[in-house]
């Protein structure tokens, strides 16, 4: 399969100027590869980066050295180097994010939410809020609720607006970060039916499980931030 | 694709006194800047050159009209600027009141923009005022009240009817949720950030407010002492700021 995402020797470490200029690094020479339809695990112990990894792929995070490269139709994209306009293109278009929290917005209903990234790409409102309907009954948020702001949601509802807002148009590439961590068994294996799909339609997957089982179930290879990072080259 | 608007190198300094010093950035169609700093970091000045509402020391800006061409505003007649302001263009000041006339209905205030562009059609100004109203949330009948007799929150949201009745395609923005009570603030914002996506209005805004930048913008840019310190992506500005001021700013916001 072809390949999606290409990252070079990447490092990040944080600067910290309000605490006495502390230096926190992150990862060093990091690299990897992932192709259309692969899903890969981003694995290490708490507070090695896992999802540091995924905000750096998305732009959230400035690297501070190195390359991270995304395909966009023929061309490659590299997010460390482009200027803001391409990279927002890129999330339009290419990049696909499901944060661990959503962020919700006052008084925009959850359907809206949902439909969002498809009515950013030019689609009919109409057509899209019933393509977030679909999706939002596909993991099981009742029907009344569509039409709230998900402000008063439960946890693990608000979650699953995420994952239906992720979910709804097609993303080449898809970023999930703990994407079943506050779901009961039924929704969590929706949401592992929705990311083999998004497998078989040919999006590239890096996700941050908690659980090793589902690792296992939805992912087929590992990105490990275990060894040789955070101690420097 | 052209930017919609250009800066390039603008300074505005205050005999020693400096204002803005040596900003330059592309602004295109569709996008949301936002510029954020404390008071005295220069962001007002920076939008009051770019908004041509006062000249530049150095530098200039440059705007792409309707038909495609790039035009400096310092190289504009003093009748095509008006007509760009009052056409293509919309300003939101943080006071209400220095954005509407305040001895006129509601409704005139809207519809005296639409006759500014030449509609002469009373019928066609009563209706589009109406409606544009009710976008903004203004029940129907206070059309003919006197802005005096409305809440901040309203005069505000006329305001805004006022800037985009004649379908404007940038919009400035001082502090646009400035002084409001929070609740009034929140439904102002959701108001804007629909307006500006849905018409696909590109827009600078001016805030303190981190999470009105948040919520609007697209870019940002960190302004201190009158010059950029840093800009990017907002998401990326706000969660891993670089400078050391960017730092301060975002660190020094309240967690609820």
């Amino acid at each position: 399969m072809e390949p999606v995402l290409r990252i070079d020797a990447l490092a990040k470490h944080f600067l910290l100027h309000q605490q006495a200029g502390v230096r926190i690094p992150v990862f060093d020479g990091l690299s990897a590869q992932v192709n259309a339809g692969e899903a890969v695990a981003v694995t290490g112990a708490s507070g090695r980066g896992k999802s540091s990894l995924l905000k750096l792929i998305y732009g959230t995070y400035r690297a501070t050295s190195g390359a991270i490269r995304v395909r966009n139709g023929e061309e490659w994209v590299d997010v460390v180097a482009a200027p803001p306009r391409d990279v927002l293109a890129l999330r339009k278009s290419t990049i696909g994010y499901v944060t661990q929290f959503l962020r919700v917005i006052p008084r925009v209903p959850a359907e809206t939410i949902v439909a969002e990234p498809l009515i950013d790409r030019g689609m009919d409102p109409e057509a899209a809020i019933c393509r977030a309907r679909l999706l939002l009954d596909r993991l099981n948020i009742p029907e009344r609720l569509w039409h709230l702001s998900p402000m008063t949601f439960s946890g693990g509802e608000q979650q699953r607006v995420n994952i239906a807002r992720g979910f709804a148009a097609h993303f080449p590439l898809l970023l999930l970060d703990e994407p079943t961590a506050s779901l009961d068994a039924a929704n969590r294996q929706r949401v592992l039916d929705l990311i083999a799909e998004a497998r078989q339609q040919g999006s590239a997957i890096v996700a941050v499980f908690h659980d090793e089982e589902e690792r296992r179930l939805a992912c087929s290879r590992e990105i490990p931030l275990d060894r040789g990072e955070g101690s420097g080259p | 694709m052209n930017p919609l608007l250009s800066a390039e190198g603008l300074t505005k300094t205050y005999g020693a006194r400096i204002g803005c010093r040596d900003v330059s950035f592309d602004l295109f169609p569709g996008e949301v800047l936002a510029i954020v700093g404390e008071s005295g970091s220069g962001k007002t000045t920076l939008l009051r050159c770019l908004s041509g509402h006062v000249a530049a020391s150095a530098g200039r800006v440059i705007y792409t009209t309707r038909d495609g061409k790039r035009a400096a505003l310092d190289e504009m007649s003093e009748a095509e600027r008006r007509l760009l302001m009052r056409t293509d263009w919309g300003f939101v000041h943080q006071d209400a009141r220095e954005g509407l006339r305040m001895g006129v209905s509601a409704g005139a205030n809207v519809g005296e923009r639409m006759m500014a562009v030449g509609v002469r059609h009373y019928g066609k100004i009563r209706a589009a005022a109406a409606d544009w109203l009710s976008r903004v949330e203004i029940p129907e009948d206070r059309i003919d009240d006197s802005p005096w007799s409305y809440s901040g929150g309203m005069r505000q949201r006329l305001q805004i009817a006022r800037n985009l009745v004649t379908s404007p395609r940038l919009v400035f923005m001082d502090e646009p949720t400035g002084g409001l009570d929070v609740s009034v603030q929140a439904r102002l914002l959701d108001l804007i950030r629909g307006l500006v996506k849905g018409l696909g209005l590109a827009a600078v805004v001016v805030t303190h407010d981190l999470a009105v930048a948040r919520l609007l913008s697209s870019r940002m840019m960190v302004m201190q002492q009158g010059r950029v310190i840093e800009e990017g992506l907002t998401d990326q500005i706000l969660e891993d700021p670089q400078a050391a001021y960017s730092q301060l700013l975002v660190s020094s916001v309240l967690q609820v």
